[in-house]
């Protein structure tokens, strides 16, 4: 900055931003791949002036003052241009010549990133680190009084249900007298949880799609994905693929005119449909896709105009109160399909949890209820809601779970948990945690896309611009040039590794436990944790 | 490990036979518990089938408070074996003041009960006996129904069973069902140990159900007043078998279905797949896990056998027409019917539930992959 420039309330130095970058002149080649990777165009390169003092050691030679000048790389400091940190220029510079730092103190950008009164919008997940499925630990090993499994060699049966279960008086009954059974899906217990055809890459989406279908038709795991609002891609919808999908109505119904006209010419049935309430990384916020990424394509499957932004409802607006939201809708969407594809709904984690939950167990089609908690990720949505509207996944899921087992209905309405499930790539102990506190499965996002796609976001406020279809990794990019980064075969090969892996995880830990028969679901005399509140808190053991 | 007895016989025997075979197992066990149930009694009591048993411990002043609750009710004794016991009991063996095997007579106003409100009765009675006894820590009451005693105590099962001087002639009966404990729970405790009981239906069990919590909670909320206790994650084998029968309507061929029901692919071949994968799922809550081998009886004195998921556990049938015995290990057989014919020796595998009803003409195995008998 000149000396005589004005200084504006929003004039930022450096020291401000939350990420430096750091440049080595020595090491630079001055290839200018930085500059061009860089997404939101933090860096340019530029030129500098130096002045340099030559003080000759002869006895002629007077010492003088130069003014030389280098070429290098300059930081913006303007909000709108702030570093994100997401490192891409480290990833590309051939000499390791530039990295983002973080900054050492609470950075003052925050404060500023609300220019012309519009407060921050970014994607990703809360922005604070740590959690509670981290601490909570397996501890009833089993020992000398029964054999430990044996996670290599013993048989597992690694499935759940999804869809409501009938009491086993009921259900026998029903057989024996032909009466209607709702239909119930065997699946694997970790579903991709729903990220839409938007929010989502087309390589990306591709790449998931042949991954689940790699897992269900090479490696017999019965894998399921939820779309996410957003519609589905029409040739998915009239394909065997289908079945592996869990299609997702929320409040905007954006594709569902698509959906709808392609019921007669199905293949099969979808596994489920999942109407969305609300999402954890944002309760009580609709979804929301920036116009950014609304291009022709997307548009046309979203049933919208392109290059305007789509902010779903937060609520239904076609629905007045929770029966008509919750009994209705259900049964409207078993009635398309025949009374032959499973309904739940998904909520946010909240405290009103449990009225909804205490309304489905007196519903009969109700099958199943998905809770988000407050670190779900998402593709778009202000950060207030982020970063301060939700509540814990752990604690929301007990409540419901034990809840259920007071009025004896645990094993009829499965409940699924997602939300920050893996979040620090803890995936099979965090999954495995809620299992035994009482869900029947997981959902997880976030982790896939850093898993299979190599997503940057962090919760340090790293990346976090899949809003405006700027990823550089080109994960939730609607712009080729962009999205071409992501090779789908790459994308289906990671999510295969990813379930595998998880698979063995899990074995690890529910075989040592004497558990293989059947998912430990519930199972909470084999947790323990080292903060007595938590466990008085979720009921269970408190060990130091 | 603990280890497992069971006798099913024409002619009524003496429990000290199981006692015996338990004795040549006894690496097996470690003197923390020994326990029997009998049916199909012999004796004085084969001429009173249908009176209720009470078969417990008591202090004396649990015994007049038992008396006063049970004339107030107006249950009036039939009969009473008295247990003499020597004024010391054997090493690790609690000094008893009392162990009651009294059968009573309805009083008149039950008379015109149907069987079943009479059998919700009798297990209501045995729970508020257990209630008081809790209390006051002076009775102790394993089970009240027709035809059926239980005897449990701490110690080694021989040991025991000459203390309680079992021999004794009038204690013989056709169905016996014994077990000697290898503790694996924190404390010793008498309803901890088996064989369990409710409504004619008792189970013991050599394992560890590892998916003991789960399964409670699922048994507690089902509104059954039978499905209490849970001293020992083994108590649940018998409410299941309970819950299959009774609240279900299935037979023995289905409690295998139930506490450790097949894998998809296997479902899929078997004839009755479709059924079986409805009842895998609305009983999701109902399957154990970890090693067990459970011998059980039903209430028409059926014996049976049955294998956990993997067969970690072992058990032989032997025997021939009108005697046939289950054992944990194959010396227990050698010690109880030397002279069998042992290649007629079963041993159940894991899909296996080895059944001989009350004929006991032969050792029926019901395998997992048949069609289920009652739905066709």
């Amino acid at each position: 900055m000149s000396s005589d420039a004005a200084i504006v309330p929003s004039s930022l130095s450096i020291k401000d931003l939350p990420w430096q970058i750091a440049w080595d002149l020595d090491k630079c080649t001055l290839c200018g791949k930085c500059t061009a990777i860089c997404p939101v165009h933090a860096i340019e390169p530029a030129v500098f002036r130096k002045r340099v003092m030559d003080t000759s050691a002869g006895v002629k030679a007077r010492p003088e003052n130069r003014f030389q000048t280098y070429y290098g790389i300059r930081q913006k400091t303007a909000p709108a241009y702030h570093c994100v940190g997401c490192a891409m220029c480290a990833m590309v510079c051939p000499n390791d010549a530039i990295m983002p730092m973080r900054t050492d103190e609470a950075d003052k950008l925050k404060f500023h990133i609300n220019q012309g009164g519009e407060p921050e919008r970014r994607g990703g997940r809360r922005n604070i680190a740590g959690g509670v499925l981290d601490q909570i630990k397996f501890i009833r090993i089993s020992m000398l009084t029964d054999p430990a499994l044996d996670a290599g060699r013993h048989e597992f049966e690694v499935r759940t249900l999804l869809g409501r279960v009938l009491a086993p008086e009921d259900n026998i009954r029903f057989v024996r007298e032909h009466g209607w059974i709702p239909p119930v899906r065997e699946i694997y217990p970790l579903i991709i949880g729903g990220m839409s055809f938007g929010a989502l890459s087309p390589t990306m989406w591709e790449g998931l799609q042949m991954g689940v279908a790699y897992l269900n038709e090479e490696l017999g795991m019965p894998v399921r994905i939820s779309t996410g609002e957003g519609g589905c891609p029409p040739r998915l919808l009239r394909s065997r693929f289908l079945q592996y999908v869990i299609l997702q109505i929320a409040s905007g119904y954006f594709g569902w005119d698509e959906i709808i006209h392609a019921i007669p010419e199905m293949k099969v049935d979808p596994c489920a449909i999942e109407i969305k309430y609300g999402q954890g990384a944002k309760p009580g916020d609709g979804g929301l896709l920036m116009w950014h990424k609304v291009n022709r394509l997307i548009a046309a499957i979203r049933g919208v105009p392109p290059g305007v932004s789509l902010p779903s409802p937060p609520t239904h607006q076609t629905q007045y109160s929770i029966e008509e939201s919750v009994a209705k809708m259900i049964q409207s969407m078993y009635m398309a399909w025949g009374f032959r594809v499973p309904v739940y709904p998904k909520i946010s984690a909240s405290s009103t949890a449990l009225a909804v939950l205490n309304n489905l167990t007196r519903n009969p089609y109700a099958g199943g209820l998905a809770i988000d908690g407050e670190d779900g990720g998402t593709g778009a949505a202000y950060n207030v809601s982020m970063d301060h509207m939700g509540h814990p996944i752990a604690s929301s899921l007990r409540d419901c779970y034990l809840n259920l087992v007071s009025v004896g209905q645990q094993n009829e309405i499965p409940l699924f948990a997602g939300g920050g499930i893996g979040k620090n790539g803890n995936l099979a102990a965090n999954a495995a945690a809620l299992i035994m506190l009482g869900a029947s499965g997981v959902q997880v996002g976030k982790y896939i896309m850093q898993a299979a796609a190599g997503c940057l976001g962090s919760e340090t406020a790293r990346c976090n611009i899949c809003n405006i279809g700027l990823c550089p990794k080109g994960i939730t990019s609607q712009d080729p040039r962009l999205y071409r980064r992501l090779d789908p075969e790459d994308v289906a090969r990671r999510i295969v590794d990813v379930y595998v892996a998880f698979d063995t995880e899990l074995r690890k830990i529910v075989a040592p436990l004497g558990r293989s028969t059947a998912l430990p679901i519930g199972m909470s005399d084999a947790l323990g944790i080292n903060d007595a509140a938590v466990a008085e808190r979720l009921k269970i053991k408190y060990v130091v | 490990m603990c280890r497992l007895f069971a006798i099913a016989s024409d002619t009524p025997v003496s429990p000290m036979m199981a006692l015996n075979a338990l004795d040549v197992m006894r690496e097996g066990h470690d003197g923390s518990g020994v326990g029997l149930v009998l049916r199909d009694l012999g004796g004085p009591f084969e001429e009173m089938k249908d009176a209720p048993i009470l078969s417990g411990i008591f202090t004396e002043s649990g015994i007049k408070r038992l008396d006063a609750y049970m004339i107030d009710i107006g249950f009036l004794t039939k009969y009473r074996i008295t247990i003499k016991t020597p004024k010391i009991p054997p090493p690790g063996t609690p000094r008893r003041d009392i162990y009651l095997i009294r059968a009573y007579e309805y009083p008149e106003e039950w008379e015109n009960l149907s069987e079943a409100e009479k059998h919700e009765r009798l297990v209501r009675l045995r729970l508020s006996l257990q209630e008081m006894g809790r209390e006051q820590k002076d009775m102790i009451v394993f089970s009240f129904w027709p035809d059926t005693i239980t005897i449990k105590e701490i110690g080694d099962p021989l040991t025991v069973g000459n203390y309680l001087e079992l021999g004794d002639k009038k204690l013989n009966a056709r169905i016996i069902l014994a077990q000697g404990r290898q503790n694996t729970n924190y404390a010793i405790d008498l309803y901890a140990c088996h064989p369990f009981f409710i409504q004619g239906f008792s189970t013991m069990t050599n394992g560890e159900n590892t998916a003991f919590v789960p399964i409670r909670e699922y048994l507690m909320s089902r509104g059954v007043p039978g499905y209490t206790g849970f001293y020992s994650d083994s108590e649940v084998f018998v409410h299941i078998l309970h819950y299959t029968f009774t609240r279900l309507g299935l037979g023995i061929d289905a409690y295998k279905h139930i506490i450790t029901p097949l894998q998809d692919d296997a479902l899929q071949e078997h004839p009755d797949g479709m059924f079986l994968k409805q009842l895998k799922h609305c009983c999701r809550k109902l399957i154990i896990d970890g090693p067990n081998c459970v011998i059980g009886v039903m209430p028409d004195n059926t014996l049976f056998m049955t294998q956990d998921r993997k067969k970690l556990r072992p058990g032989v049938v032997g025997g021939g027409p009108g005697m046939y015995v289950m054992s944990s290990e194959i010396c227990g057989l050698d010690a109880a019917l030397p002279q069998r014919n042992k290649k007629n020796d079963f041993q159940p595998m894991h899909l296996d539930t080895v059944v001989i009803d009350p004929a006991r003409r032969e050792v029926k195995i019901c395998h997992q992959m048949q069609r289920l008998s009652h739905l066709h």
